[in-house]
């Protein structure tokens, strides 16, 4: 009985592994292709790579997401903590059915709508204030901390939650005063879920077209932004070459902090059980 | 050493102890403010960047187009003598109510991403269960092989279906040399190719909240009902889909309300064949620059999905008090 189900449902993990990467496999494969037109297989070659490699404006994208990409993970880093702290942390307060809203609203809200208002503050600022002077840098960060602040916030709340306020409670206990409380137990335990936080925001960042080209400014063109501009007539195998270079990458990045991660829950397994052997 | 000198080292020492005394002063009051600190600085963003926008939008849909910088008519109208007369403009409306193009267009998205969804929920829900239903290794595995591609630019992505379905694409070349076809069918640049797209990049948010949902599933509460003689078939359908109900309701959410705004996957793969909202919305805005009529396009879609987007919340809520 549970032999027969668990056949179907392995039959359909497998197609859904193969849904998932072949498209992906097919991508890398055909980016070592000597042949311009991209289905076309004409042998094996990195003349696309080399291509890429001298291309100006394809490096001056790559810096330019780079630096929207730290700048925003730091910030919405510290602004997605701060935001799952009062959450969680602080009971009720003024506002908080509001503030919990705007803190879950962009994870679902469209793009297209999320950048047209975005750009709409930024022009009625500039209008009353002068500032941002011009679109480009400056704005695209901020839209991107602001959507990467709510990603944030949700593995900063669902990290508390999952601590349990114990430990909290009895440094209270002893003495300690609230503030001393956060920053020597809350904020060192909630460190590896504020580098996932991180993490996320900044592939986010790096990912984002829809909202970006919505508040960039001319010449202010990030890396997806230049993808996108390529590919909208059609196929292009130094695109293909550029995908491959990313997706490794950010696999990589990716793995590495799922095995810190791992690691991290298996040392806090191992030492909870040897305090609960120490109490027995 | 002279009296002035005296004085003037005095006055120094003074100077630096108020000082130390105003920094300590302002750590002390840190210290008791900082609970407030720490909710008002996102609080304060989030109004500003992400809040007050949508009032400017509302503002600027009820605004006229004008050829300027930037090109839409003032709310308040100071040309009269003393008091600014307000002009609320609801032609954008009437526009976007009269012309079936955007009627038709806000349909088909709705269709569109209705249909993704319940493909995505078809083939996610058995692949969540599978990884919830395996051991604790390959479920660690399996749970970053299903993360990965969501880590993994969306563009990207999408773009890696372009290569699949074109007709000199992999799956035609494929299917002509077994022999299958002669002519290649055509696959990308309609319909087709925007649903594949859609389920291929959303799939990860419907498979993510069923996992964490079946993943609390008390399985007692199955081998109760086989021990009771019920069959697998109606336990599934009695025990297990009622409880996954949340899962299944947050991860549909997750995709339908983002899908029926999507702009990068009908362009790209749809090609200007296939109507939808997010694309439109966004050729009003870049290619006819008229500002008033995105703005009247967006407001609708926004007062479309406020309602499932209540509803996510009300589950998220839930989720993360429980």
């Amino acid at each position: 009985m549970y032999n027969n189900r668990s056949k179907f449902l392995t039959l359909m993990l497998t197609l859904g592994m193969i849904f998932f990467y072949v498209p992906i496999l097919m991508l890398i494969i055909y980016s070592f292709n000597y042949s311009r037109i991209v289905p076309v297989w004409g042998g094996w070659s990195v003349r696309w790579y080399e291509v890429l490699f001298k291309s100006e404006e394809v490096w001056n994208a790559v810096v330019l997401s780079l630096q929207i990409g730290v700048i925003n993970a730091t910030f919405a880093t510290i602004l997605g903590t701060l935001a799952g702290l009062a959450m969680v942390r602080f009971g009720r307060f003024k506002g908080r059915t509001l503030f919990g809203g705007m803190l879950v609203a962009p994870l679902v809200m469209p793009e297209v709508i999320t950048g047209l208002s975005l750009l709409v503050m930024f022009i009625t600022l500039k209008q009353l204030i002068g500032w941002p002077a011009e679109r480009g840098f400056t704005t695209i960060t901020i839209a991107h901390i602001t959507f990467s602040l709510a990603y944030v916030a949700v593995i900063v709340q669902a990290r508390l939650t999952g601590m349990g306020e114990t430990l909290e409670e009895a440094a209270l206990d002893l003495g300690a005063k609230p503030f001393r409380v956060l920053t020597f137990i809350t904020l060192p335990r909630l460190a590896p879920g504020m580098a996932a936080g991180w993490l996320l925001a900044f592939t986010l960042s790096l990912d984002d077209l829809v909202i970006s080209s919505f508040v960039t400014g001319p010449g202010a063109n990030t890396l997806p932004i230049l993808i996108f501009s390529r590919i909208r007539t059609g196929l292009r195998p130094d695109i293909n070459a550029l995908a491959t270079i990313i997706i490794l990458f950010v696999a990589a990045c990716v793995a590495i902090a799922a095995l810190i991660m791992f690691q991290q829950q298996r040392r806090a397994r191992r030492d909870e059980q040897i305090a609960s052997q120490g109490t027995l | 050493m002279s009296a002035s000198a005296q004085d003037a080292a005095g006055k120094v020492s003074k100077v630096s102890t108020d000082s130390s005394g105003l920094l300590s002063r302002l750590a002390r009051k840190l210290q008791s403010r900082w609970r407030t600190i720490v909710i008002v600085i996102p609080f304060v963003w989030l109004l500003l960047f992400f809040l007050a926008p949508f009032f400017i939008v509302a503002k600027i849909s009820l605004a006229e187009l004008k050829i300027a910088s930037p090109p839409f008519t003032n709310m308040l109208d100071w040309s009269g003598d003393g008091f600014p007369k307000i002009r609320l403009i609801f032609d954008n409306f009437v526009y976007l109510w009269e012309d079936s193009l955007y009627f038709r267009t806000y349909l088909n998205s709705i269709k569109i991403a209705a249909i993704s969804t319940f493909i995505c929920l078809l083939f996610g829900y058995p692949i969540a269960y599978g990884i919830v239903r395996s051991g604790p290794v390959t479920k660690q595995l399996l749970l970053f092989a299903v993360i990965l591609p969501f880590w993994t630019s969306f563009l990207l992505r999408v773009y890696a279906w372009m290569g699949l379905l074109a007709d000199q694409g992999t799956i035609n070349n494929l299917l002509i040399w077994v022999g299958l076809i002669d002519e290649p069918i055509r696959m990308l640049y309609n319909e087709f190719a925007v649903y594949v797209g859609i389920v291929y990049t959303y799939m990860p948010f419907m498979i993510l909240p069923l996992y964490a949902n079946m993943e609390k599933l008390d399985s007692t509460l199955n081998e109760a009902a086989a021990d009771l003689g019920s069959k697998p078939s109606n336990t599934f359908f009695k025990v297990t889909l009622p409880l996954t109900m949340p899962g299944i309701i947050a991860g549909s959410l997750l995709v339908f309300i983002p899908a029926t705004g999507e702009y990068v996957i009908p362009d790209l793969l749809g090609g200007g064949n296939v109507l939808m909202i997010g694309r439109l919305l966004y050729n009003e805005f870049s290619a006819n620059t008229d500002w008033p009529l995105a703005a009247a396009v967006a407001i609708v879609l926004l007062l479309l999905l406020v309602l499932p987007m209540t509803i996510y919340q009300y589950y998220q809520g839930k989720a993360t008090e429980a």
